[in-house]
């Protein structure tokens, strides 16, 4: 049976157990059938052109994670972020582990999906933003919708501003052969408020496994959110991203990527505008080896005077890893004074390496700001050699310049211990020590 | 302190250098002098160390080591420095945190252990006040939009700060007025001591005036067709460089 087959006929095996009468499953029930009629996207799709998913589902899945699978604090706890203290949502194959999250109802709601999705008191934010921000149409999305059941639920309320970061983070233990998971993330943010949210998707085991998650944002007047994605997982492991974001006036929000370790990552990033002066800021840094594969698809939706956009995203490929870009602003007629302006730098260390990159810029507006830049290049033999001379060797001289070419995304990093931990996980990944935080 | 002997060399298969022969003892000032497209910026990079050209005939020896083998980064902690004429610009990264890199770069080549932060930031304020350099200018990314004065110097700062036994300064009289040339010059001057050798390259006489060289050599055609003391640098300056045409 086709792994297609297979997600659509465990469906009622699924609703066991779910209130069926409850419009949240009639949500569910929809978004099946969306995904029934479309399927996985295909290299036939425009937006997939560069990413095939064929060989991952030609695989099968399991896709009801066993319960109770206990992991000791010890072998996870280098994947929190340390010396900061942090409010945590842990699921291990899908399944909350409270031992290790650290939640919140005080003041603010740090909790689980399936809490919300289920409690009377959340109701009403549910009916108002549960796949409201999604893009409900989009297959991926609409499979995740027909089976979204868990994942991390984040309400701010207003003028609040969260004192601690949230860490989200989804192990998958390993237990099972192949592993499909669906998480399914909320956060809301109401006026005024601020909050900063760190997601992560990591192997404990290298066995095949499948993230498809959406995460849906709202970002009310007057707020900010400050999101970071670390993708550094295990070669065994794939992971498509849907993150949506709606954003009211005056608000900001800023996501962050950092794609250094993975089987196949794809990120659609879509941002869409409901207020004027609006700021949305991507940036990404994405660092492969291998035969890894990572497609950055971003989407900024100027309906709104007055709003501006930053996107910035630098990619360093060796040995016969794969980059896509593909970044798509639209600006409506109505979007006048509209600043939007996307960056896209790559750096090919190996000949093998490939990048794929494509600025989309859709402007019906007349008076606007607009700005597009894309490079694909080696590395500066000149600057190698400058630096060299100073004595500094080769594969350190390399790594300066790899630093230094990342450096404007990372120095946007507002948490510091974040900040170290990538800069560390980057010197890693270039096997040097240069002894200094850039 | 350098030896060239018989030196030839050529970049995509264009023979650029035709057969040199240099001396420079410790203690030394040489000056290169010649028209443009003499050889005179690509017997500096040959020396140390550009990969784009090649080697064809000759020896280059410092302190009696053979440097044909040797890398850049090899020849450097051997105590080779070059002053680029064009500094590189490396968004993102300090002036501070580049030149910490590089000195511990070459105290690990020797075996020894990083220099103690407090150490390295006496000495970058000792050295950045030889040059009349603002500490402003050290927290900014080296090179990225410095003036063409500010670049010059920021190479002579650091060569004080890496302290080499054999200075090759490439044209580092172009771009700069005439008070930045002097602070420049004068810091060279007081860098050089008894066991450490300047090699000036320039177009024109006039760093000459604040830089006494020792020996003057003129490169044409990739050769060196005279020697002389710095008289010989005024020479040229009344002259010009077309009855050296007829010398070679």
């Amino acid at each position: 049976m086709e792994f297609k087959e297979k997600l659509i006929s465990s469906y009622l095996a699924f609703e066991e157990g779910l209130d069926l009468t409850d419009t949240v499953h009639e949500t569910r029930a929809n978004a099946l059938k969306i995904f029934e009629e479309k399927g996985f996207p295909t290299k036939r799709d425009e937006a997939w052109k560069c990413t095939s998913l064929e060989a991952l589902i030609q695989q099968d899945y399991s896709i009801f994670p066993k319960s109770e699978i206990s992991i000791e604090l010890k072998d996870v706890k280098k994947y929190f972020l340390y010396d900061t203290d942090t409010y945590k949502v842990i699921f291990i194959d899908g399944v909350y582990s409270p031992f290790l999250s650290n939640t919140t109802h005080d003041g603010l709601d740090v909790c689980l999906m399936s809490a919300a999705l289920s409690k009377p008191k959340y109701r009403k934010l549910i009916n108002t933003y549960f796949n409201k921000i999604a893009v409900a149409e989009e297959s991926l999305t609409a499979l995740n919708t027909s089976y979204a059941k868990e994942g991390a639920f984040v309400y701010i309320p207003k003028k609040t501003v969260a004192e601690k970061p949230i860490e989200i983070i989804h192990f998958s233990s390993g237990d099972e052969a192949a592993l499909w998971l669906q998480p399914r993330n909320l956060i809301v943010v109401d006026e005024n408020s601020q909050v900063q949210i760190i997601e992560r998707h990591q192997s404990l085991k290298e066995h095949p496994v499948v993230t498809n998650s959406v995460t849906e944002i709202y970002v009310h007047k007057e707020a900010y959110v400050d999101y970071y994605k670390l993708q550094n997982d295990l070669t065994t492991a794939s992971l498509i991203d849907n993150t949506y974001i709606v954003q009211e006036e005056n608000s900001h929000a800023s996501v962050h990527t950092f794609s250094l370790g993975g089987k196949l990552i794809r990120n659609n990033l879509r941002y869409f505008h409901k207020g004027e002066r609006i700021l949305s800021t991507l940036k990404g840094v994405t660092i492969l080896e291998g035969k890894q594969h990572v497609d950055h698809s971003t989407l900024v939706h100027h309906s709104q005077p007055n709003c501006e956009s930053h996107q910035d995203y630098k990619g360093i490929f060796s040995e016969r890893s794969e980059g896509v870009f593909n970044g798509q602003i639209l600006v409506d007629k109505i979007a006048q004074k509209t600043n939007a302006f996307q960056q896209n730098n790559n750096i090919l260390l190996d000949d093998k390496a490939t990048v794929n990159s494509k600025p989309q810029l859709e402007i019906f507006a007349d008076d606007v700001k607009c700005s597009h830049g894309c490079t694909i290049g080696q590395m500066d033999e000149e600057a190698l050699f400058y630096l060299r001379t100073r004595g500094i060797p080769k594969k350190e001289a390399k790594a300066l310049m790899t630093y230094a070419f990342a450096n404007n995304v990372l120095e946007s990093v507002q948490l510091p211990s974040l900040k170290k931990r990538i800069n560390g996980q980057i010197a890693r990944k270039l096997g040097v020590n240069l002894g200094f935080d850039l | 302190m350098l030896t060239i002997e018989n030196l030839h060399a050529q970049v995509e298969g264009k023979a650029i250098l035709k057969g040199i022969d240099l001396d420079v003892k410790a203690g030394e000032v040489h000056a290169i002098m010649g028209p443009n497209g003499s050889g005179k910026s690509t017997l500096s990079s040959v020396v140390a160390g550009n990969e784009d050209y090649e080697v064809t005939q000759g020896k280059i020896l410092l302190k009696g080591n053979d440097l044909a083998e040797l890398d850049a980064e090899e020849r450097a902690h051997l105590g080779i420095f070059l002053s680029f004429q064009y500094p590189v610009e490396i968004p993102g990264v300090t002036v501070t945190n580049f030149i910490k890199t590089a000195i511990n770069a070459n105290r690990k080549a020797k075996g020894l252990e990083d220099m103690p932060a407090s150490t390295l930031l006496k000495k970058i304020r000792e050295k950045a006040k030889l040059l009349d350099i603002d500490s402003k200018f050290l927290s900014r990314s080296l090179n990225e939009g410095f003036s063409g004065g500010e670049k010059k110097r920021n190479e002579i700062f650091q060569m004080a700060m890496l302290e080499p036994s054999l200075a090759i300064l490439d044209e580092t009289d172009s771009g700069l007025d005439i008070d930045a040339l002097k602070i420049v010059a004068n810091g060279v001057n007081k860098l050089k001591g008894k066991d450490n050798a300047v090699v000036v390259i320039t177009h024109y006489q006039r760093l000459l005036d604040y830089i006494v060289p020792d020996f003057v050599h003129v490169l044409f055609d990739g050769k060196i067709v005279k020697s002389g003391t710095k008289e010989l640098a005024h020479e040229l300056e009344a002259k010009g460089y077309d009855w050296i045409k007829e010398l070679a």
